[in-house]
C-alpha cells in the first residue's frame, strides 16, 4: 500500500514557504510566522498553525491552502493542529517579509509596537503616538484614519505628502 | 523539533528555530472532576458574554454612520466571536459530553446562557453602542490581564491571545467616548443618557457568587469584585476627559451571568442567531 515515501520535515517546511497568505499573497504563511511546527507521526504530516487574530476568517482558508499544497506534493495524510501559545506576534514577521509588504503597499508593523499592546492609551496620552512611514513615498507625514482597516490585522492610514490612503499592518 | 541541518534558506531555518517545541499545554484543572461543573459554567460566562456582544455589534454591519466605524465594529465583532470559539470550545472539552463551541452557541436556550445583561441590551444609537462597548472593554481588559497569569494554562493562553486584541478595542472605545462626550451638546447629551442607562447593568460585572469563589480558590480567575478598582480608575479617567458625570448608583442588575433572569432581548437574539442551526442541524455548504 504505502508506496509513496514520506517527505522529511525540512522538505515540508520548504513547501510551506511557497504557500501564500490568502489576503496578502506577496508573503507566505511561513513569512507570517504562523506555522509553528512540522512533525510526522504514523505517516501523517502534522502542521501546527497559530491564528493571527482570534476571529480572522482567513485562518480556515490558510489551513485549507496548506492541506491542498501538501496534497499536490503527494502527501496523503495531513493534519492541521491549531495552537494558541505562544500567541502570534507581528515580531515574527521577518525583515525580508516586511520589505515585501512595503513594496506591496502595506506599511509593515512597527518593531517596538508589539510589546506595547495593553498600554496603547497610556503611550498615546504620553505623546508616544506611532510614526508610520508611507509605503509609497516614504514620508512620515501620515495620519491614522482608523485603528481598524480592511482586515483584522490592518489599520487605515493616510499619507499627507502624496495624499494616498494605505494599510498599516498593526502590531500585536 | 525538526532539525534543519541541510537547509540553506536562513529565514526558513530561523523560522523553524522559532517554532517552539510546544504541545497544547497539559492542564490538571481540565480533568478535575470536583471543579468541572464550576469551571464549565465559568467558561460559559466568558464565552457567552463575548458571543452575545459580538452578535450585537455585528448588527451594525452595513448600518454604521461612517464607513470606518462600520469596518471597526465588524472587526471587533469578529474578534469577539473568535474569543467565543476559544472559550466555548474549552467549555465543551471540560464538560466532556461531546458538545463543541457550535453546539453550545447554537443549541442552548436562553436560560442556559451565562452572559452579562449589559451585552444583551439593544444597541440603541451609535453613542449607546459605544458607551456599552467602553464599559465592557474596560472590564474585559482587566479580566484578561488577570487571566494571563491563571493557574489554568489553557485559560491563560486564551487570555494572552485575546488581551492583545482587546487592548485595541478599549483604546478605540475610550477614544470615541471622549470625542462624543466632549463633542456637541447633542452628542454629550446622548452619551450621558447612555451612561446612565447602562450603569446598573455594568455593575453586574463585579458581582461575586459561589461559582466565582470556587474558580478563584483554584487560582483560575480573580473574583469579579477584585477587578473593580482598576475598572474604576480607567472609567473615571475617561469620563472626566469626556466631561461626563459618573452615576452615583451601586445597584447591580443581576440574573445574566447566573442565567436566573435574562432580559426579554436575549430570546430575540437567539431566535435570529440560532435559526439556521435549529432548522437545519449541522448544515454545511
Ligand atoms: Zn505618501
Amino acid at each position: 500500500m504505502a508506496t509513496t515515501t514520506l517527505p522529511s520535515t525540512e522538505q515540508v517546511w520548504t513547501w510551506l514557504a511557497d504557500v501564500p497568505d490568502p489576503e496578502i499573497p506577496v508573503i507566505s504563511v511561513t513569512d507570517l510566522g504562523i506555522v509553528r511546527d512540522v512533525r510526522i507521526e504514523d505517516e501523517t504530516v502534522i502542521v501546527a498553525v497559530t491564528p493571527t487574530y482570534s476571529g480572522c476568517p482567513a485562518t480556515s482558508i490558510i489551513e485549507l491552502d496548506i492541506e491542498t499544497a501538501l496534497a499536490r506534493q503527494g502527501v496523503e495524510k495531513v493534519r492541521i493542529e491549531r495552537r494558541l501559545s505562544p500567541s502570534w506576534t507581528t515580531d515574527w514577521i521577518g525583515d525580508e517579509a516586511r520589505e515585501k509588504l512595503r513594496q506591496y503597499g502595506i506599511a509593515p508593523p512597527d518593531r517596538a509596537g508589539a510589546s506595547s499592546a495593553g498600554t496603547l492609551r497610556a503611550s498615546r496620552l504620553g505623546g508616544g503616538e506611532l510614526t508610520v512611514a508611507c509605503p509609497r513615498c516614504g514620508s512620515t507625514e501620515t495620519e491614522k484614519v482608523s485603528q481598524f482597516g480592511s482586515t483584522p490585522c490592518k489599520a487605515a492610514y493616510r499619507c499627507k505628502s502624496c495624499l494616498e490612503p494605505f494599510d498599516y499592518f498593526k502590531c500585536i | 523539533m525538526p532539525s534543519l541541518p541541510d537547509m540553506n534558506a536562513t529565514d526558513v531555518v530561523d523560522m523553524a528555530r522559532r517554532a517552539a517545541e510546544h504541545q497544547a499545554p497539559r492542564d490538571h484543572h481540565i480533568h478535575n472532576e470536583d471543579l468541572k461543573p464550576a469551571l464549565f459554567e465559568w467558561l460559559c460566562r466568558m464565552g457567552d458574554s463575548s458571543l452575545i456582544l459580538g452578535h450585537r455589534v455585528s448588527e451594525w454591519c452595513g448600518h454604521s454612520p461612517v464607513l470606518e466605524e462600520d469596518i471597526a465594529l465588524a472587526n471587533i465583532a469578529l474578534d469577539l466571536i473568535g474569543h467565543t470559539q476559544m472559550w466555548l470550545g474549552l467549555a465543551g472539552e471540560v464538560e466532556g459530553k461531546g458538545r463543541d463551541a457550535d453546539a453550545l452557541a447554537y443549541r442552548r436556550d436562553a436560560a442556559d446562557f451565562r452572559n452579562f445583561l449589559l451585552v444583551e441590551k439593544q444597541n440603541g444609537d451609535i453613542g449607546s453602542t459605544l458607551m456599552r462597548q467602553f464599559l465592557f472593554d474596560a472590564w474585559h481588559i482587566e479580566r484578561l490581564r488577570g487571566l494571563k497569569g491563571s493557574s489554568s494554562e489553557r485559560v491563560a493562553e486564551i487570555a494572552t491571545k485575546a488581551f492583545k486584541e482587546v487592548s485595541y478595542h478599549v483604546d478605540r472605545s475610550a477614544d470615541l467616548v471622549i470625542r462624543l462626550g466632549d463633542g456637541t451638546d447633542e452628542s454629550h447629551r446622548r452619551m450621558q443618557k447612555a451612561l446612565d442607562s447602562h450603569w446598573t447593568y455594568a455593575n453586574e460585572m463585579f458581582t461575586d457568587d459561589g461559582l466565582d469563589e470556587a474558580v478563584a480558590e483554584a487560582g483560575i480567575a480573580m473574583r469579579p469584585s477584585g477587578l473593580k478598582p482598576a475598572w474604576d480608575a480607567l472609567v473615571d479617567e475617561v469620563l472626566a476627559e469626556a466631561t461626563l458625570t459618573r452615576p452615583q448608583n451601586d445597584f447591580a442588575r443581576r440574573g445574566g451571568k447566573t442565567g436566573e433572569r435574562h432580559t426579554e432581548h436575549l430570546g430575540h437574539i437567539l431566535a435570529e442567531m440560532q435559526f439556521l442551526q435549529r432548522a437545519y442541524p449541522d448544515a454545511s455548504w
